[in-house]
């Protein structure tokens, strides 16, 4: 019994935390999930996960994943080739402190003026679009346009890839220049480096990387609701229209059930991610 | 290496460095980071020329200006100081008396990366008391949520650079309490983690649109976006203000930081690292 004692006294320094915790994550998430399963009356039912895996909803699913997909990988390479260059960069420690804080800065940047940021850039009469007729290549003509997936993943890619170089850096930190030149003495070549050296060791923070640039994409709300009004159906967007109110009353456990749909997407792809790198530890033996 | 010695055919000889360059050359460096470059400067220039300089004298004056601003800067500071008061000696403990618990610690705390903002603003709307509902204090006590990750990740580098265990005990032998302790003798070891996690958690609150929309509070970022319909050149002019004006803030912070970690035998600040160098690549 005094040992008993002794443990929960000990674990009293964590109770804080743990109470902070379950009121402001555990219990909302709970309230989704059993929301998910209930109607306006407090009963069970199906209805609503039913309604959210059919028709609007599910294209709605559908176009999150291919939209996140796309957003974390094409990103994940960019930004890794980036932070590589920064990282390497010799005497460069004003430009890394000038380059890391501005990544900072614009990976949390999103929303309207991020919209306005592309409209006046590579919208119908953006600057880049007027150079671009002017020199005889009108996108607009040609079938691009802003507001479209590919508009989309044009955009996110700024604010995704600041958030790549700032979780990737830590990792290229693992890199020392010595394994590099004990490699180069043995005679190898670039393509050898990445192949026996430096893929290894990045590979399990690059994967980990990709993972959370695919859990800021799946989330990211305010910048599509800008730029595209609605014309995208993602399904962050449906979920915030549950909450303004813009959908027929009695209905609005549709979208804690989508909720629960996004947290299981997020959980699929972490088991993807865990398989992976187990796939990717056996590979590089 | 016996795939290395294989890939080099018989005869002739191994071409070391081939085609193109990517070492020993800056070329390949300096073309990613001028390509990076152009892509984030262009809108923004872009934008500057739609805005117009005149917008930015106007913006002060804004209706809603002011009070959204005073806002986001009261939820900075109440998210900061909830922040560090309860990640601080939660962390601290762990590593000292529990450090069975810290995989379980870095578990929990990595979950606000993965669960949209908009799916656990639903959970919250749906369970929040009302008097907690009605105040902005709901927003900031999500906020602390939302930046646990950063701030544990900051503070578990920042220990385990340190060692934790003998300092600590060093201190208690000379009659120093708990509270001692962490005030007097682990705060000063952890500045420059504390720095960057502040940094994280002020970069975080001021830019979040999501939570603060849903729950209907005009932070800045909401009055920026329902500004936004009504002028829309302010709205830009606004907004490039308030990138430059945090960017700057980051960069005086990391450069401080620096300086002072330098001092103490510390290395260059960065956002997301602050080990020392002995410490990494282990």
């Amino acid at each position: 019994m005094p040992k008993l004692l002794r443990g929960l006294r000990r674990a009293a320094g964590v109770v804080p935390f743990g109470v902070y915790v379950t009121l402001g994550l555990f219990a909302p998430m709970a309230a989704v999930a059993i929301g998910a399963f209930e109607d306006n009356n407090g009963n069970f039912t199906f209805s609503n996960v039913k309604a959210a895996t059919h028709g609007i909803y599910l294209h709605g699913f559908w176009q999150s994943i291919v939209l996140s997909v796309l957003t974390s990988v094409i990103p994940g390479i960019l930004g890794l080739m980036i932070a590589y260059a920064l990282y390497t960069a010799k005497r460069g420690r004003v430009l890394r402190q000038v380059a890391i804080t501005a990544a900072g800065v614009f990976a949390n940047f999103g929303g309207v003026p991020l919209a306005f940021l592309f409209i006046a850039t590579i919208g119908s009469s953006g600057l880049v679009s007027q150079w671009l007729t002017t020199l005889g290549f009108d996108p607009y003509a040609h079938g691009f346009t802003l507001y479209s997936l590919t508009g989309v993943v044009i955009v996110y890619l700024y604010f995704q890839i600041p958030l790549m170089v700032l979780v990737i850096l830590p990792a290229l930190e693992g890199l020392r220049p010595a394994w590099r030149e004990a490699a180069e003495n043995l005679g190898a070549r670039t393509w050898d480096y990445w192949r026996h050296v430096g893929g290894p060791v990045l590979l399990p923070s690059f994967l980990g990387c990709v993972l959370l640039l695919f859990g800021s994409a799946l989330s990211a709300y305010a910048t599509t609701e800008a730029l595209t009004n609605g014309t995208i159906p993602l399904t962050a967007i449906q979920i915030g229209s549950f909450l303004n109110g813009n959908v027929i009353a009695g209905q609005e456990n549709i979208g804690k059930a989508l909720g629960l749909g996004m947290v299981v997407i997020i959980a699929v792809a972490m088991l993807i991610y865990v398989v992976l790198q187990r796939r990717a530890a056996k590979w590089l033996r | 290496m016996a795939a290395i010695a294989q890939e080099a055919p018989e005869g002739i000889a191994p071409p070391r460095r081939q085609g193109i360059v990517f070492r020993g050359s800056t070329v390949w460096r300096w073309v990613v980071l001028l390509v990076a470059t152009v892509y984030f400067l262009l809108p923004l220039w872009a934008a500057l020329r739609f805005a117009g300089i005149g917008a930015f004298g106007s913006v002060v004056s804004e209706s809603g200006f002011t009070s959204s601003l005073a806002l986001s800067v009261r939820l900075a500071v109440i998210t900061t100081l909830i922040t560090i008061v309860l990640m601080l000696p939660t962390t601290v403990y762990v590593h000292l008396r529990l450090p069975k618990l810290r995989r379980l610690l870095e578990g929990i705390t990595i979950l606000p990366v993965v669960i949209p903002p908009v799916v656990l603003i639903v959970g919250v709307l749906a369970i929040a008391p009302g008097f907690i509902k009605a105040t902005s204090l709901l927003l900031a006590l999500e906020y602390v949520i939302l930046a646990m990750p950063f701030a544990y990740r900051a503070i578990d580098a920042g220990l385990r650079a340190l060692d934790l265990k003998t300092i600590v005990e060093a201190s208690s032998s000379l009659g120093a309490g708990w509270v001692s302790t962490l005030w007097r003798v682990v705060l000063p070891n952890l500045r420059t983690a504390l720095l960057s996690a502040v940094v994280l958690t002020v970069a975080l609150v001021l830019g979040e649109f999501t939570m603060a929309s849903l729950a209907l509070f005009e932070t800045f970022p909401v009055w920026i976006y329902v500004n936004s319909q009504t002028s829309g050149q302010v709205s830009v002019a606004a907004s490039l203000l308030a990138l430059f004006v945090t960017w700057l803030f980051l960069l005086a912070i990391t450069m401080v930081g620096t300086r002072q970690s330098r001092k103490t035998g510390g290395r260059e600040v960065t956002l997301f690292t602050v080990a020392r160098q002995e410490t990494r690549g282990d």
